[in-house]
């Protein structure tokens, strides 16, 4: 099984951008997200895995083999470029073999697989079609196929979903995930999408400006944000932060926030977006924007006035300098 | 009641309507058609039809049906002009072609004075052809010219290169060469650029080494480029004939005229507008051959993206 170890990777261009001493596990037949916003280094991570950029210091190990410098090819993966990356002159089947044809593998051989992995990502009947006359999903089928043909144990995704309209992108995800545990891949996605994030991964590792901001389950990320911006980062909406005392900023998640009769803290209705199952009440408080999640439809008009109340075993507290989750963060008070 | 009146009025204010455009369309298209008419199609069919006239100095020219054409088959001089041409774009189309490839594959990578090379690749396109031919009339002189003056550095003797049956159609055809691979590169360095780097990306990943993607990849984009300029310059081989007037003259005893140079000597000098015109004819059907052929045939087995 291939496990990747990325040990204290470090990559800048002239000193801009790029990542700064990361390391990181994934573990073989695992699927790790890199989660972040744009530069925060995380596509760097997936091409200097891929090798398809050169280490500036640290290694990189692949099923226990250094492939720190060896090239693409020799490390035994494959990749989802976030374009597809298809030959636009080639049809589907070529595309999908075309890794096969490099390696010379047999005619019988690369027919026969052909076959599977047309079957798998459900292609069979467009084989002969060229990259142009095909869906933005079909070409996302495509780049699927030829990656998974190679049989390599790692794959890299490079946001590849990104260019799909919503509803496509809720099938593939869910495709992507049953593939990956299916063929046993050890699989790293990179994604600026919380949702692709939580609801695919393994592990997720949330990076900022070339560093690891936190690395866990998903469930980790959510319940115990290491700092406040994964906070902000994980969630829809997003954990409300606000000043709490001295050097200390409070956060609470929207769901646990609540209207109360009394003793709440004072605040204004600004707006309510209903989303179906439920509704998020922006509250202004002290000039700081509280959002609250209440079931079902909620008909409370702008400008009024409201109390709101939480449970201190939900409060998470962070230091307002360092951005750190403090340890006596959710203890009763 | 309004709506009704409304009814009857509307398609014959949408007629009206329609043939305002119509008339906007032909008179946006108009200076264009009197161009085109005036100065090409008028030309093209009065050529055509003076071929089948005798040669009228002066007095009425008679029809002589394809009399015109039976003399211009025995003219040993066009068949030998006919045959120079062809042999002169065998020369320079592929040669031009493949150099071309060569410097925009080098100057698309990213090395040192890379805008320099492009520049400097590109600059005899800039020069117009009677001054290229000045630069390398000087080259080809005999003795004291800057081929021979090297020659001679080497130990070798003189000679008379443009002079000469056997050497003059090879000089002309690497000026030529020179001249026109600048300007077919900049297209190809227009269509490299527009090969996402990530198709390279993907190949490397797959294992495919330089030459393998250069060959099933690169080669492939770049046909419908290939194939614009090969029929460029196939057209240009046949139509480019500045460099004949002040190198050669089409001598020595016509071993380097080509057929448009021949036309115009036959127009010109020997004022046989008659047989001029025959050949224009017989020179335009090879032009518009080459052109069909790119249309009809090639165009369906190249892909564009």
């Amino acid at each position: 099984m291939s496990e990747i170890v990325v040990n204290a990777v470090s990559k800048t261009w002239g000193g801009v951008g790029g990542v700064d001493r990361i390391s990181f596990k994934a573990d073989a037949g695992t699927l790790l997200v890199l989660l972040g916003p744009s530069g925060c280094g995380k596509s760097t991570t997936l091409r200097l895995i891929a090798g398809l950029e050169e280490v500036d210091s640290g290694t990189i190990t692949i099923g226990g083999r250094d492939v720190t410098h060896l090239s693409p090819a020799q490390r035994n993966i494959s990749m989802v470029f976030q374009s597809y990356a298809l030959f636009p002159h080639l049809n589907v089947a070529e595309n999908i073999i075309f890794g096969l044809r490099v390696r010379g593998v047999g005619r019988a051989e690369r027919d026969t697989r052909l076959k599977k992995v047309a079957d798998i990502v459900g292609l069979s009947n467009l084989l002969e079609r060229k990259p142009s006359q095909l869906s933005g999903g079909q070409r996302q089928r495509v780049a699927l196929g030829r990656a998974i043909i190679a049989e390599a144990p790692v794959c890299l995704m490079d946001e590849p979903l990104s260019n799909l309209d919503a509803k496509l992108r809720h099938e593939m995800r869910t495709e992507i995930r049953s593939l990956q545990q299916r063929l046993g891949m050890t699989m790293v996605y990179v994604t600026h999408d919380q949702t692709e994030a939580m609801t695919m991964a393994d592990r997720v590792i949330l990076m900022r400006d070339g560093h690891i901001e936190q690395n866990g389950a998903p469930h980790e990320l959510y319940n115990e944000p290491a700092s406040d911006f994964t906070a902000r980062f994980i969630g829809t909406p997003p954990m409300n932060i606000i000043s709490w005392q001295d050097d200390a900023v409070l956060g609470v998640r929207p769901e646990h926030v609540a209207l109360v009769e009394s003793d709440g803290i004072p605040a204004t209705v600004k707006a309510v977006e209903y989303l179906g199952a439920d509704s998020i009440v922006l509250c202004d408080v002290k000039g700081e924007t509280v959002s609250v999640r209440q079931s079902g439809y909620c008909a409370l008009p702008t400008g009024s006035q409201v109390a709101l109340g939480w449970q201190n075993r939900h409060i998470h507290l962070f230091d307002r300098n360092s951005g750190k989750r403090r340890a006596d963060s959710a203890l009763n008070r | 009641m309004v709506s009704a009146v409304m009814s009857a009025a509307e398609p014959k204010a949408a007629r009206r309507r329609d043939w305002l455009t119509n008339v906007n369309a032909w008179l946006l298209l108009l200076p264009a058609i009197v161009l085109l008419a005036a100065f090409t199609h008028y030309p093209i069919l009065s050529t055509l039809y003076h071929s089948f006239f005798s040669l009228s100095r002066g007095g009425e020219a008679d029809f002589v049906g394809l009399e015109n054409y039976t003399y211009m088959l025995e003219d040993d001089v066009f068949w030998q002009v006919l045959r120079n041409n062809i042999v002169f774009a065998l020369a320079t189309v592929p040669t031009s072609i493949a150099l071309a490839l060569l410097m925009a594959v080098w100057v698309d990578k990213k090395i040192a004075g890379r805008s320099f090379l492009r520049l400097a690749f590109f600059t005899p396109t800039v020069l117009p052809m009677i001054a290229v031919a000045n630069i390398w009339l000087f080259f080809y002189t005999p003795d004291y010219g800057l081929l021979d003056q090297f020659l001679k550095g080497l130990g070798f003797s003189g000679h008379n290169w443009l002079g000469d049956p056997s050497t003059v159609m090879s000089c002309l055809a690497v000026m030529v060469v020179w001249k026109e691979a600048g300007f077919f590169m900049i297209f190809y360095l227009a269509a490299l650029q527009t090969i996402p780097p990530e198709l390279k990306e993907a190949a490397e990943v797959e294992g495919a080494g330089r030459w393998y993607f250069f060959r099933r990849v690169t080669l492939p984009l770049l046909m419908p480029t290939t194939l614009f300029i090969s029929i460029n310059a196939l057209i240009n081989s046949f139509k480019l004939v500045d460099q004949l007037v002040i190198m050669t003259k089409g001598g020595p005893n016509n071993a380097s005229s080509l057929l448009l140079y021949y036309i115009y000597e036959v127009a010109f000098t020997f004022q046989d507008t008659a047989f001029a015109a025959t050949l224009t004819v017989t020179l335009i059907t090879i032009l518009a051959g080459v052109a069909l052929t790119k249309f009809v045939y090639l165009d369906r087995r190249i892909h564009y993206q």
